[in-house]
């Protein structure tokens, strides 16, 4: 085989994830009363550059065969912070912004730490430090409130030259600077290593610790950016449980949909990008045909049944049944 | 060799687990530029041996020096640094990253702080043709190769380590005829270089090709230490299992005349592994099935359990066709088989669960009623089982992991044997456990074929197949290449058409080698 049928085939959930997101939102701009302008794009990048930034911060948990139910409401923390902090004059912004993605980065640690040091499941490990996070917003943000630079949030929610979205450029950036490095890195490789096989990796030397360290420490971080952005486009900061949770179940989505694999070892962020883009664009089908809001939940769930099961075709293909338990 | 300084030295090692003596007092000498053969029963402690040299676990008691200096491994990356490379049978490939990946694990080349794929590239190119094995892509994911091209790929990854000891355990227990050739070029290359290799394998003859050294494990102590070639195969057996061997065995009934064929295969063929089988096992019968591993048989036994799709051929139970869509099928009504599974841990048994439950799980279609569980019934047979197979267990309600391996593979025979099979397949159910409790089996599976039933068995093993079956057919490329019957049945003839050799002159040695 030549060298590019193996990179097809180590794409292969990352280019799929692509092709739903471009039909999905092919469909969603062709039956929008206003067609595809750059007012639609800005519109639907805004909102789905944030599940994007949560659904990144899961792949990293996910690819080392754990799983973050806390990235909602370290989102919903790092909002309420920002609500307070990201304010003043520049230095002060600037000062605010590092004080949010250091919250990030330390609720990132401290899930790491627990369970890789602690040796607790990730998902009991995260339910618990993500009732804390949530805990700590409350006391933040008692009621809604707060405000924000708006002239950051402006640009950073604005368009470049008109055309291009601002917030999908950040995401860019955040890709460039966050995923790629760490996906290239040692420990990153050690990260998948230890979610495709934690023994073999183990058995052949691989700094296991360190790379689920960093993997969870870095979620922190983007679900922080991604608490970030949310004040950037709601000028405020609210301790909201059922957007938190809910945050962190379409994130689990997405991952799912990009192709990144709950066993673990497999997948990239690319790819959870692609799946988070697409999930939204399903969420807000239904408002382009003018049906009630009420068929929503449903319509995105059976939307979302279709295209994860996409992915379980190979199943038939197999002849040896022992092979549908691995 | 005795005049060269040792590279390695391992001094006074024991190592226990719970109250089981895994090595008591072991010594082990190694030089450069020799390779030294480790040999050992099951359960004598090679394993062990090899885990404390490679830092995978930490010994109780005694002293390893490495070069005349004291030294201990934390983890194998520690072993790693210290020039002890240990490849491991397909343990520590990682599935899910490609083969270019999986070389370079330990110390990928870096560039700016990230992996410089072009060097990692070049490393794994270069590995991959130093060990013989240039048909791997380097971009290939090891998931996706066959057993024998991933230990292909442990055996490049361990080189591009640069090692100064490099322990090869049963490494070529998957690998084909021809790259066992390949390997042993590889292998002789690395002595002349000025390698210690220390090699662990079942295989007398390859043992004899390769080594200069030998060293007999049993019961957890070296035994006897010579130089190779010194020893006939017969004494070094007797060193291995402490008494003569032929009595391991229980007394074979002859054959006998007017069985009836209870479980019939007519040209069985199932995608490339299995090509056009057919064969037939009578009532009271003990049929083996020989070969190199990874011939197709197990597959072969996946095909009767009704575990493969898209089978051609037949199968005929009692002389009549059926067909098996499921292990439920292939377990219930008139069928009446049982597979006793290769790997205990995930196939044949769910570790945290109870002895009871597990005895019980293949049976409770028979133990209940309208679906509540008969537990005066359970209980009674389960102390049958108990009984029957001598299994020593702390109380029924432990979990069945704290058992020994030999225990635990006796749970999972009679959890089959709760059903009465009539058609028993047995899927190398040997491997791993000590040497009285294989006696206990091999004396279970004669009275069971007593008794009527008819009895399929694998093994990896030869010595079991010459001593336990009324037949062997073994296999090669997934065809029946041999049928041999009663005297027939010798290592000589089983080797050589293991290895597909024509002719009787052609020994295994030349086999080998060629």
């Amino acid at each position: 085989m030549k060298d590019w049928r193996y990179w097809l085939a180590e794409q292969r959930g990352t280019l799929l994830a692509f092709g739903i997101f471009i039909v999905m939102f092919a469909i969603y701009s062709g039956n929008h009363p206003a067609g595809f302008t750059a007012n639609v794009v800005q519109t639907a990048a805004n909102k789905g550059v944030l599940l994007a930034f949560v659904a990144m911060a899961q792949t990293l948990v996910v690819i080392t065969a754990g799983i973050d139910l806390s990235v909602g409401m370290i989102f919903t923390l790092t909002n309420c912070m920002a609500s307070w902090l990201v304010i003043g004059t520049g230095l002060e912004t600037a000062f605010g912004v590092l004080a949010v993605l250091g919250t990030g980065l330390v609720c990132g640690a401290v899930n790491g730490a627990i369970v890789i040091y602690g040796r607790l499941q990730p998902i009991v490990a995260t339910i618990a430090t993500g009732a804390v996070f949530f805990g700590l917003a409350l006391l933040l943000r008692p009621v809604p409130g707060g405000s924000v630079n708006e002239d950051l949030a402006d640009f950073l929610t604005g368009r470049f030259f008109g055309v291009v979205p601002a917030s999908l450029v950040a995401l860019l950036v955040i890709v460039l600077v966050v995923w790629v490095p760490f996906s290239r890195s040692e420990f990153g490789r050690a990260a998948y290593a230890a979610g495709s096989s934690e023994t073999a990796a183990y058995m052949s030397g691989v700094p296991i610790r360190r790379g689920k360290f960093l993997a969870y420490t870095l979620a922190g971080l983007l679900a922080a950016i991604g608490g970030l952005f949310l004040t950037f486009f709601t000028y405020t900061g609210e301790a909201a449980y059922a957007s938190g949770n809910a945050y962190t179940l379409f994130s689990i989505a997405a991952v799912v949909l990009g192709g990144v694999s709950l066993f673990g070892g497999k997948g990239s962020a690319i790819g959870a990008i692609f799946g988070a883009l697409a999930f939204r664009t399903i969420g807000d089908l239904l408002f382009v045909f003018d049906f009630d809001p009420l068929w929503q939940p449903l319509f995105q769930g059976v939307i979302l049944l279709i295209a994860v099961s996409l992915g379980a075709f190979a199943l038939f293909r197999v002849r040896n049944r022992l092979e549908w338990f691995l | 060799m005795d005049g060269a300084a040792p590279l390695f030295r391992m001094e006074g090692i024991s190592k226990r687990y719970g109250g089981v003596r895994a090595l008591e007092k072991a010594d082990l000498t190694v030089t450069a530029g020799g390779i030294h053969a480790i040999l050992g029963e099951n359960g004598a402690g090679k394993s062990t041996l090899i885990k404390v040299m490679a830092g995978v676990v930490a010994p109780d008691e005694g002293t390893m020096t490495l070069d005349g200096r004291e030294v201990s491994f934390a983890s194998p990356a520690a072993a790693n640094q210290a020039g002890i490379v240990c490849i491991f049978q397909e343990l520590s490939l990682i599935p899910e990253l490609s083969v270019a990946d999986n070389i370079v694990i330990s110390d990928p080349p870096k560039r700016f702080g990230m992996i410089d794929r072009k060097a990692q590239r070049r490393i794994a190119e270069e590995a991959l043709a130093r060990a013989g094995a240039s048909d791997i892509h380097p971009c290939a994911l090891v998931k996706d190769l066959p057993l024998s091209r991933r230990q292909m790929v442990e055996i490049a990854k361990a080189l591009a380590r640069k090692p100064r000891i490099l322990i090869l355990d049963e490494a070529t227990s998957a690998l084909t005829a021809a790259d066992v050739a390949k390997v042993f070029e590889v292998l002789k290359r690395l002595r002349s270089e000025g390698l210690a290799l220390l090699y662990i394998s079942h295989r007398m003859n390859e043992i004899a090709e390769l080594a200069d050294h030998c060293t007999v494990f049993r019961n957890g102590r070296n035994v006897a230490s010579y130089p190779a070639g010194s020893k006939s195969d017969n004494e070094v057996v007797e060193l291995m299992i402490g008494r003569e061997y032929s009595h391991i065995f229980p007394p074979k009934p002859g054959p006998t005349a007017a069985a009836t064929t209870v479980l019939e295969a007519r040209n069985l063929s199932w995608a490339d592994r299995l090509d056009n089988i057919s064969l037939s096992v009578k009532a009271g019968e003990v049929v083996g099935l020989g070969g190199l591993d990874g011939q197709g048989q197990r597959e072969l036994l996946l095909a009767f359990f009704g575990v493969l799709r898209g089978l051609s051929g037949e199968i005929l139970i009692d002389g009549k066709p059926v067909s098996i869509a499921s292990p439920t099928a292939a377990s219930h009504g008139r069928i009446g088989m049982a597979l006793i599974p290769e790997d205990r841990k995930t196939e044949g048994l769910m570790l945290p669960m109870t002895v009871r439950e597990n005895l019980s799980f293949a049976a409770l279609d028979r133990l209940s009623k309208g679906g509540i569980i008969d537990r005066a019934a359970e209980q009674r047979l389960i102390d049958d089982m108990v009984g029957l197979l001598a299994i020593k267990t702390a109380g029924l309600d432990i979990p069945v992991g704290a058992l020994s391996g030999g225990n635990q593979q006796k749970v999972v025979i009679a959890k089959w044997l709760m059903r009465q099979p009539r058609i028993i397949l047995l899927n190398d159910p040997t491997r791993g456990i000590d040497v009285g409790t294989k006696q206990e089996l091999y004396q279970l599976m004669r009275k069971l074929a007593d008794a009527g039933a008819a009895i399929l068995f694998y093994s990896t093993d030869y010595d079991e197949l010459i001593g336990c079956c009324d037949r062997v057919l073994v296999l090669y490329d997934g065809a029946v290449k041999r049928e041999l019957v009663g005297a027939e049945i010798t290592e000589h003839a089983l080797i050589a058409s293991a290895l597909n050799i024509h002719g009787e002159g052609a020994g295994p040695k030349q086999g080998v080698g060629a």
